[in-house]
């Protein structure tokens, strides 16, 4: 654990209750038949397909790009995972056999 | 009773796929949790009160970072601002659900979505104990899964380096389907070019909250020509 007991708790219980609110928001602000407003509508269309992008790269955000491996690993496991699932289009497969190329490739080859 | 009985039995064959789902990401979010140095109390906790799966895969992200709530509780908006959508579209459907409301609300995941907002329950049944049993089942297998996950994890040492990678392929995954769904790719690479943008500018410790003012600053400058194609 890098945080403490009550750091983690706290943490826990902010990402819970954002969700909650994510969830429940819509039901307190439009209660039965109040009309939603066309930006709330716009955002929720759109937004599901913007924060993809973004969670990629928070993903990757840690790679090294400057020095050795240069990014490497990353790059060679997301080029199978794309491949893989163009080809097979099965998202566990995609999934499981992109994590187990990475796991090799640095720990074994990198 | 008999009521709730025919309500279960419809719901459960509805929940299969997502069972197999879930079995595989709520091992992987067990182990990755586990392999952080967080046991299995984490990971229940996690699963039934966070009960999101791509953001309790970020969560796994922020346990290991320093700690920093307010950034934690903006991603976590961010990352699940989806489901405004899902309520929206749910708003009619949850409604005469009575103290099953609240329930049915905080499950509102992706999974049990995309049950509820395509399946009506056979004739005869209630729809409201229906959509419960729903939820429920897709909430008790992924608490299942994690706690599966996290006792694998904590009973067997294996080296998990790079079992990380998991989350980063899940979203990959995720936004090709996305890009194969859509004609408009506009949203998808404003995503991508201005988080990386920020991450480049900001570094990897400064750039979320940057990034997501400007994405919802570019999202409402452009909503014109962004709204043209984008289907729901």
């Amino acid at each position: 654990m890098t945080l403490t007991f009550s750091q983690a708790l706290i943490t826990i219980m902010l990402i819970a209750l954002g969700t909650l609110i994510t969830r429940a928001l819509p039901f307190l602000l439009f209660p039965e038949n109040k009309k939603t407003p066309e930006y709330i509508q716009y955002l929720g269309k759109v937004l599901p397909y913007v924060v993809i992008g973004l969670l990629v790269i928070y993903c990757l955000k840690s790679v090294t790009v400057l020095s050795a491996p240069y990014g490497l690993p990353e790059a060679i496991a997301i080029l199978c995972v794309v491949l893989l699932h163009l080809w097979k289009k099965n998202t566990l497969l995609s999934i499981g056999a992109g994590t187990l190329i990475y796991m090799v490739l640095v720990q074994k080859v990198f | 009773m008999n009521k709730k009985i025919a309500a279960l039995k419809a719901a459960f064959p509805h929940t299969i796929p997502i069972l197999m789902g879930f079995l595989f990401l709520g091992i992987a979010f067990g182990i990755l949790l586990s392999s952080k140095g967080y046991t299995l109390g984490w990971a229940l906790l996690m699963s039934i009160f966070i009960f999101a799966g791509s953001m309790q895969f970020v969560a796994i992200d922020l346990l290991t970072q320093s700690f920093n709530p307010i950034n934690a509780f903006f991603l976590t908006l961010l990352v699940n601002a989806r489901h405004l959508l899902y309520g929206i579209s749910m708003l009619s459907k949850y409604r005469n659900t009575g103290k099953k409301k609240a329930y049915l609300i905080f499950g509102l995941i992706d999974e049990s979505f995309s049950i509820l907002c395509s399946t009506e329950p056979p004739a005869g049944v209630d729809r409201g104990w229906f959509m419960f049993f729903v939820t429920l089942f897709n909430h008790i297998y992924w608490v299942a899964a994690s706690a599966m996950g996290a006792l694998l994890g904590s009973l067997f040492t294996f080296n998990s380096q790079g079992i990380e990678f998991v989350m980063t392929a899940l979203f990959i995954v995720i936004f090709i389907n996305q890009w194969k769904s859509q004609k408009n790719h506009i949203p998808a690479l404003t995503g991508l070019g201005v988080s990386l943008s920020c991450l480049i500018i900001l570094g990897p410790n400064d750039f979320i909250i940057p990034s997501m003012i400007l994405i919802l600053l570019v999202l409402s400058l452009f909503r014109k020509n962004i709204e043209k194609e984008v289907a729901p």
